[in-house]
């Protein structure tokens, strides 16, 4: 490994770096042009953030997003945790069968989650609305919940638990007092992964959810087929900022000690 | 309160499998309810005659299936694989050598992976748009080009296969990267040396030692490129406009406009059983790899 890199791989490297990093760059940038339909750049401002708070729409798909995604976010942070328990410390048939199942919502791509779900609410008569939302981000979020728990669980040291119940405590007390602490981070790292997903999502979202339902991502995804201004430009770098600043908490829980 | 934690303790301690059971239970029945149900549903209206307001109506049909033979329909399936596969080529052509350099690096490692993982995160449909700002008639592109007068009128970028294949590229490029830069990492560098001491050029030292050590690596991006790219749905739909559609544009059409739900999850079922076959040939591979590696 001692001969240097060879400058053009660097090159190509760095074309693609651009390439990957470039667009979104040059869309936050222009989210404080002051020009309507331009793409030279007329000065700073910040008139399109402001004008977001003058659209009822974005208003009201905020407040969609933040109901769907705290439900599903808790709702699958806790029914993961248990799932993950149950793989990493039980035994009973059929576990490793169920550890690849949880692998095929990962794989699945969105529309066909997304247009399963429909059938299955159509079936049953089930209005559309903020709970087939919830449902359906639980169904796509549990999995990866599972698998952050279970690497914290994978790297816990399981001699503590037994110590408590040695020195008398029971399994209520020992769940309580000594595994929930300790798994306190992986469980908020899987939180906020679930959230950060239920809060982006388009596709499934767009066959489960009803008339008066719509989540951010859905009228984001309105205001850029009719190419509204400059707005999605503003709204846009407001969800990057957002999402960046939860997976960056997410990474320093999963870390922590 | 006390008696029924006293009875909740006694109920665990005499059934070994029981607590197993009430951890796995609440998300087992999820995941079963909400995911392995409406897709067996979805597979059974695939089979179904076409309701005339949507839905189906009783009765048993392979109409479905066969219907994907017509020439329309063939080329949304060959076009859907075709691109599929043209864009795992090209990220595994862009991504192989960013994936060597970034375990080559030293200093800037750690930055180079970040700058790798951020668009995991970033919003799908955000980064499609950042995609039309440059691309549109009237988008970043066309304007510093004319500034430039490289070109007298606006290209059309937008709406063309060319659209859709660099937006498929963007989004999954990074799943191609992550893996091949992992098996990279893992190599040992002796091995490296070992060749080098033995007399092997740069390039026969990296065809016949880092390549083949690799593969793993290869492999697992191949499918995690190849599988999104599949089902996609949004990038066609907004860079390739009415013109471009692929199977995904397909199965959500049937849904909306085209009120044909069986077709719909027929095309869909078509989707899921492609990427099935993705996963066991990638196992295949996987597990005849790990029975090659030497012992250690």
């Amino acid at each position: 490994m001692n001969t240097p890199i060879p400058r053009w791989l660097i090159g190509l490297t760095a074309v693609v770096y651009f390439f990957l990093h470039l667009p979104v760059l040059v869309l936050v940038v222009f989210s404080f042009n002051d020009s309507k339909f331009s793409v030279d750049w007329r000065g700073f401002t910040l008139q399109w953030y402001q004008r977001l708070w003058e659209r009822p729409d974005i208003l009201r798909g905020l407040k969609a997003s933040l109901i769907v995604g705290s439900a599903a976010t808790v709702i699958s942070a806790v029914l993961g945790t248990l799932l993950a328990l149950a793989l990493a410390r039980q035994r009973f048939r059929g576990r490793r069968a169920l550890e690849g199942f949880l692998f095929v919502p990962i794989v699945t791509p969105e529309i066909v989650t997304g247009i399963s779900l429909l059938l299955l609410f159509a079936l049953l008569k089930f209005p559309l609305g903020l709970t087939t939302i919830t449902i359906a981000h639980v169904a796509f979020c549990i999995s990866f919940v599972v698998i952050v728990v279970l690497a914290r669980l994978q790297g816990m040291d399981e001699n503590l638990e037994e110590a408590a119940m040695i020195l008398g405590a029971d399994e209520i007390t020992t769940f309580w007092k000594i595994t929930v602490p300790q798994l306190w981070p992986g469980i908020l790292s899987g939180a906020l992964l679930a959230f950060t997903m239920s809060f982006d999502d388009f596709v499934i979202t767009s066959f489960v959810s009803g008339p008066g339902s719509s989540t951010l991502p859905i009228v984001v995804y309105g205001m850029v087929r009719k190419n509204v201004e400059p707005s999605i430009n503003a709204i846009s770098t407001i969800i990057l900022f957002a999402t960046a600043i939860l997976i960056y908490l997410a990474d320093r829980l999963a870390r922590a000690k | 309160m006390g008696a029924f934690r006293e009875r909740a303790l006694a109920w665990l301690y005499s059934r070994p499998e029981a607590r197993a059971w009430a951890l796995l239970a609440p998300a087992g029945f999820w995941l079963v309810a909400f995911f392995l149900v409406p897709l067996l549903i979805m597979f059974v209206y695939s089979l179904m005659p076409r309701g005339i307001y949507g839905g189906v109506e009783p009765g048993f049909t392979l109409a479905h299936y066969t219907r994907f033979f017509d020439p329309l329909y063939l080329q949304v399936l060959q076009r859907t694989f075709a691109w599929s596969i043209a864009c795992t080529v090209i990220c595994l052509v862009l991504g192989y050598p960013v994936a060597y350099v970034i375990a080559r690096s030293r200093r800037w490692r750690t930055l180079l992976l970040f700058l790798v993982v951020l668009p995991f995160w970033t919003s799908f449909l955000v980064r499609t748009f950042a995609m039309i700002f440059l691309m549109r008639d009237t988008g970043l592109i066309n304007s510093w080009m004319l500034k430039l007068s490289v070109i007298q009128e606006p290209l059309t970028i937008l709406y063309t296969p060319f659209a859709v294949m660099t937006g498929l590229v963007y989004g999954f490029l990074p799943f191609m990267i992550l893996p091949i830069y992992a098996s990279l990492e893992k190599l040992d560098p002796s091995l490296h040396e070992a060749a080098e001491v033995l007399g092997a050029r740069p390039l026969a030292r990296f065809r016949r030692v880092t390549l083949p050590l690799s593969m793993p690596g290869v492999v697992a991006g191949s499918l995690l490129v190849f599988i999104p790219a599949l089902g996609s749905f949004l990038t066609s739909d907004l860079l390739g406009g009415a013109k471009q559609v692929m199977i995904g544009n397909l199965v959500q059409n049937q849904f909306s406009s085209a009120r044909n739900w069986p077709f719909g999850s027929a095309a869909s079922f078509i989707v899921m059983a492609l990427v099935l076959a993705a996963v066991m040939w990638y196992l295949r591979v996987k597990d005849a790899g790990a029975r090659i590696e030497p012992a250690k």
